[in-house]
């Protein structure tokens, strides 16, 4: 193993944070101290490298405690877990919430993010930038952090004994000075959910509460897991198959058929993964109801691990989600102790990588290895999370399990279009006087959507997210259905719709996009690493106007974008060229 | 082993097999290309159990680690046969099939309670009944070891001891379990396999039978040469030592370096009338001769053939020209013999090799061609039509077993012979590193980021007893000599156990230390174990 670093001991504060979580070292062969028998004998091998897997919960428990993760903390969890220094320090350091350099307790991450732009984040963080300095010490600029109805949007963290960190949405500048002044920190973002005719997924928000059993239960919980258990798996799956569900997470792919494949699986155990993950810029749906509808998650994982027989669950919400965390975390608490729920859940958070909303990068991340993403095939149905037969599926599409499971899968595909069943949740945010979740019918126009939200002078609609595409304003009574923004060559993707008036800054927007992606790539396959820092230069050049032939830029980064495309292995690769692309042709923001 | 002196797997069945008992070898360091194998079977489930004084690199990848104290192998085996036979998983059909002497090692192993080997080997007793076991439950099971078990005066009696274990629960001869010596360069196994021993001629095949001293006399036109074995280089020391051996030819090794008591060894080749050193650089050996023959380097400057661990016969082929004035080992010796008065021509590289093929029945199918095609062959290959032997002795299984049965040799502990005591306390022990090689001919030329020199490893708690930092110069003796050496501190040594390399013999002579109790079968010395001492160096007091 090799294991050796340079980086001196550990502290008796860093040891306790790991102890706490794996428990007291047994032997010095695990980080002990030595004991007689400890001459002769040691156990270790498989039993020791099994636990790999509790590498991020590790490093999250000495980031927690320490505010960074030392060199002499890393090797202490390392010969606690068995793993190569090195390989370790290859884990640290892919995820943007460890530290590996001495840091404060206290740390501000303030979101620069699209629609935090629309609402001032520029002119927050130029002014903390006047007042603390660049990025990157007191403060910290971050990516989306999926409270765009409430932006501006910060994450405030302590690290301790008694760790905390919680959202501040909107988010001024004296909240900053206060908090960084050691000041009480304000109350929890909040969400919006502007009044809308007949929610469905959407009916308990607001109205149960979220931190008690009993109230979902009044609310006609748990009743579509008694059913499920009645009528049995394949009746279950059935019902799943004619209700014609298409997974919300974005890629669209036929629920049934992922649920049936995985049911028929041979190989054992059979996991199921419930990802919550949710970085797509402008995306924040999946927050708000692991926050208010908490319990409701739980059933569907329950029901979709009772249908295809997985033995356990992992729930991967990112970590700039605290309260989701905490709730669900509650959650399934409540319904375990109560013998509601029989399926073992792990909730596992994620460290501040777009990518692992990957499905396969969030495998290897939950492994306890850096979120890269793996070639498919395999699929996850077949060798997934542990090389097993693995069910993913994002928040939103088991919510809508629940549903199917009471009413029946014909009654859902009554509503929507043939191709596009049900309802589906949208993130209005940006330019847009009542910013919120709405859920339409699949096939509702969007302009009727921006209507309801309050979208006046539209300039474009950012739909899908960072991976998704712009529309012009003569695009927008695209039907929001799979198929209908298929036909435009536009995706429904997350569900973000990121409005801009004519007030904004087109160029801004995009190079924020491209900045995104060039930070969010996994750096895994070299087009996707070479292409995203590409793209960003020659974006900076074109708006900058220097050296420009602006029609021969275009035409490389279109080359750029052919090459992630072709030669990517995951969708963020084939992806990042997506709304750069129909900015430029689409909405001509550089008039070439 | 039974007759022929090579591992009886493949590197393939160390990635199938269920349980691998690394058993006096650091694979992890010393052998990184087959425990890449072994590796591939650990990652698809197979349970490792090491057996080491060291808690070594490969054995932080076992599953159990064993750390016995140095030379009670044979303790701890004999303790594990018992176990096993009383708890009824002695494979009682193999046993009365393919075996001999069973009755005899039953009674030799009895006395070997758990009790008094815990007492031998300072495992505790428990742990010695799991790995026991575990292995004679395993389906598939294999032991493999290396210097751990050879670097001792009853080096031979330590393989018997392993060999043993295997018989005693049917893992020979089938796919997946075995028993495989580890070779530590690319060619030992080869250099075995061509007569390079006192007893044997190429293919394992007896010089001392007369049948076979005709047909290689008469293969080669009537040539006379000894009908009795030679000496081993142990054996060749003590000859010279009593001046029955005055002239040496040495070919690609380092004796000056590389000897147990150093200093014994230099005197010796210093009293030489006569010494001939043929090698790739001007070792320290090479230094002394009286003639030097500059070598081509065998693997990359010249043709021929190298066989690995698994019996796997491959090519070698040139690549570059030698430097001037170097010569391609055969040119030498056939340009020696034309001196001596026998002109055995010029032949090519393959021409030697279809010599071999001639006379070697387990060589004879490997025409180069046939190395080629299929990625080298393993041996036995009698014929051109046969693709090799994956596994050995798989006829030890067929009814009736063919061949001879395959004999139990009772053997009894008998401890290292450089004793502890209160003026050596100590026990040294010595091995090689993952970076350097041997005395360091090949690899101290050049850097490696792993490479910190020569030190005296000790447990920090020996380094506080003593009273000595880390990097601090110690005088380490032993009953043969002392060297000054700086001290590593090493938590995974346990106290009254050090670690020495002889890879920097130019910095420190560590084989100053060791001591030359001699295998008398195998030939090899006891480095593993010498007893020693460790003294501060008082500070210098400056002259006024």
């Amino acid at each position: 193993m090799d294991i050796r670093t340079t980086g001196g001991p550990a502290t008796a504060e860093e040891m306790a944070a790991v102890d706490g979580l794996l428990g007291e070292p047994e032997s010095l062969w695990e980080g002990g101290e030595r004991r007689g028998s400890d001459d002769h004998l040691a156990y270790g091998g498989r039993a020791t490298r099994s636990r790999r897997h509790l590498l991020l919960p590790v490093l999250h428990a000495i980031q927690d405690r320490s505010g960074w993760v030392s060199r002499g903390a890393l090797e202490y969890a390392c010969r606690r877990l068995s793993i190569p220094p090195a390989e370790a320090y290859g884990v640290v350091s892919f995820y943007a919430r460890f530290g590996l350099q001495p840091r404060g307790a206290l740390s501000l991450h303030v979101c620069d993010d699209i629609a935090c732009k629309c609402a001032g984040a520029d002119e927050l963080c130029a002014a903390l930038e006047n007042a603390h300095g660049p990025s990157g010490v007191v403060w910290h600029r971050s990516p989306c952090l999926g409270l765009c109805d409430r932006a501006p949007a910060a994450l405030v963290e302590r690290a301790g004994m008694q760790h905390k960190d919680r959202q501040i949405a909107p988010f001024t500048l004296a909240q900053a000075e206060s908090i960084l002044g050691g000041g009480a920190w304000p109350e929890p973002a909040t969400y919006s959910m502007p009044r809308q005719a007949q929610p469905k997924l959407l009916r308990r928000i607001g109205a149960v509460d979220p931190e008690s059993l009993e109230s979902y239960r009044l609310h006609g919980g748990f009743t579509a897991l008694g059913r499920a258990e009645v009528i049995g798996s394949d009746a279950v799956i059935r019902e799943i198959t004619e209700s014609r569900l298409l997974g919300r997470g974005g890629a669209a792919f036929p629920t049934g058929r992922k649920w049936e494949s995985v049911a028929k699986a041979a190989a054992r155990p059979h996991y199921l993964v419930c990802n919550a993950d949710e970085s797509e810029p402008g995306t924040f749906k999946d927050r708000v109801l692991m926050e208010n509808d908490p319990f409701a998650i739980v059933e569907g994982m329950a029901i979709a691990a009772l249908a295809t027989s997985c033995e356990k669950g992992f729930l991967y919400v990112r970590t700039e989600y605290p309260l989701a965390r905490r709730r669900i975390e509650n959650a399934i608490a409540q319904a375990r102790a109560q013998g509601i729920l029989k399926l073992e859940i792990e909730v596992r958070r994620g460290a501040g990588a777009y990518i692992c909303g990957e499905e396969t990068a969030l495998f290897n991340s939950i492994e306890g290895k850096r979120g890269e993403p793996r070639n498919k095939p395999p699929f996850p149905v077949d060798v997934g999370l542990f090389g097993k037969p693995t069910l993913v599926n994002n928040v939103e599409t088991l919510l809508n399990v629940v549903d199917i499971v009471v009413e029946g899968g014909a009654s859902f595909a009554a509503t929507g279009t043939k191709d596009s069943t049900g309802t589906r949740l949208f993130c209005a945010s940006g330019h847009v006087t009542r910013p919120g979740i709405y859920e339409v019918a699949m096939g509702t126009p969007l302009r009727a959507l921006l209507d309801t939200a309050g979208a006046r002078k539209v300039q474009a609609v950012l739909l899908g997210g960072a991976a998704g595409s712009f529309l012009t304003p003569d695009q927008i009574d695209v039907p929001l259905s799979f198929e209908g923004t298929r036909a435009i060559g536009a995706t429904l993707g997350s569900g973000a719709v990121l409005v801009f008036d004519d007030t904004a800054d087109m160029k801004q927007v995009l190079l924020r996009i491209a900045r995104f992606f060039r930070d969010e790539s996994c750096g895994q396959c070299v087009p996707c690493r070479v292409g995203t820092k590409r793209q960003e230069e020659i974006l900076e050049r074109m708006l900058g106007g220097r050296d420009g032939d602006g029609r021969s830029d275009v035409l490389l980064l279109s080359d750029i974008a052919q090459a992630m495309r072709d030669a990517s292995i995951c969708g963020l690769g084939q992806t990042a060229a997506n709304a750069i692309a129909s900015g430029l042709t689409q909405l001509k923001v550089l008039n070439v | 082993m039974f007759g022929a002196g090579g591992g009886t797997s493949s590197y393939q069945e160390a990635e199938e097999t269920d349980l691998i008992i690394l058993w006096g070898s650091n694979a992890r360091e010393t052998h990184p290309i087959f425990f890449h194998h072994l590796l591939r079977g650990v990652r698809g489930g197979a349970k490792l159990i090491a057996v080491d004084p060291r808690r070594t690199s490969s054995a932080e990848w076992a599953d159990i680690w064993l750390g016995i104290d140095v030379g009670s192998d044979i303790a701890l085996a004999n303790a594990m046969a018992r176990e096993i036979i009383h708890a009824g998983l002695a494979h009682t059909e193999f046993i009365s099939r393919a075996t001999t002497g069973y009755e005899e090692f039953a009674r030799c192993v009895e006395a070997y309670t758990l009790e008094r080997a815990e007492a031998e080997t300072g495992v505790p007793a428990a742990a010695i009944k799991e790995v026991a076991l575990a292995y004679a439950r395993a389906e598939k099971g294999m032991i493999c070891w290396t210097l751990g078990i050879t670097e001792h005066h009853n080096a031979t009696d330590n393989v018997l001891a392993l060999i043993n274990l295997g018989l005693l629960t049917g893992k020979v001869g089938r796919y997946g379990s075995g028993l495989n010596p580890l070779r530590g360069q690319n060619n030992v196994q080869g250099g075995g396999d061509m007569g390079a021993i006192p007893a044997r001629l190429p293919g394992f095949q007896d010089l001392e039978d007369p049948e076979i001293h005709d047909k290689f006399a008469r293969a080669w036109g009537g040539a006379t040469f000894p009908g009795r074995k030679g000496w081993h280089l142990s054996e060749m020391f003590e000859a010279m030592d009593r001046g029955d051996l005055s002239s040496l030819y040495i070919v690609g090794e380092n004796p000056a370096r590389s000897e147990a008591d150093q200093g014994r060894a230099v005197r010796l080749l210093s009293g030489l009338d006569h010494l001939v050193v043929q090698d790739i650089f001007l070792t320290h050996t090479a230094q002394m001769a009286h003639v030097v023959l500059p070598a081509a380097a065998g693997w990359a400057e010249s043709e021929g053939t190298v066989t690995n661990s698994e019996r796997r016969v491959q090519r070698v082929r040139r690549a570059l020209e030698p430097p001037a004035g170097a010569r391609d080992d055969i040119d030498i010796i056939c340009e020696l013999a034309r001196r001596l008065g026998s002109d055995w021509g010029h032949p090519t590289a393959e021409q030697v090799w279809d010599e071999c093929r001639s006379l070697s029945p387990m060589h004879a199918g490997m025409a180069y061609r046939r190395l080629e095609e299929l990625g080298g062959i393993q041996w036995p290959c009698p014929d051109e039509s046969h693709r090799g032997t994956q596994f050995l002795h798989a006829r030890l299984w067929k009814h009736p077993v063919e061949g001879p049965r395959a004999p139990f040799h009772a053997v009894e502990h008998d401890p290292p012979v450089d004793r502890l005591s209160e003026e050596f306390p100590i026990r040294l022990t010595t091995g090689r590193r993952l970076d350097s090689f041997n005395t360091g001919v090949q690899t101290n030329e050049y850097t490696s980021p792993l490479r910190k020199g020569e030190a005296l490893l000790i447990s920090p708690e020996d380094a506080q007893r003593i009273g000595v930092e880390d990097g601090e110069c110690v005088r380490v003796s032993s009953r043969r000599g002392s060297v000054d050496v700086n001290v590593r501190i090493e938590p995974t040594l346990r106290p009254g156990l050090a670690f020495m390399t002889l890879h920097f013999p130019d910095q420190v002579s560590t084989n100053i230390l060791t001591i030359d109790a001699t295998d008398p079968k195998s030939g090899t010395a006891e480095f593993k174990a010498s007893a020693i001492r460790i003294d501060k160096i008082p500070a210098q007091v400056p002259a006024s």
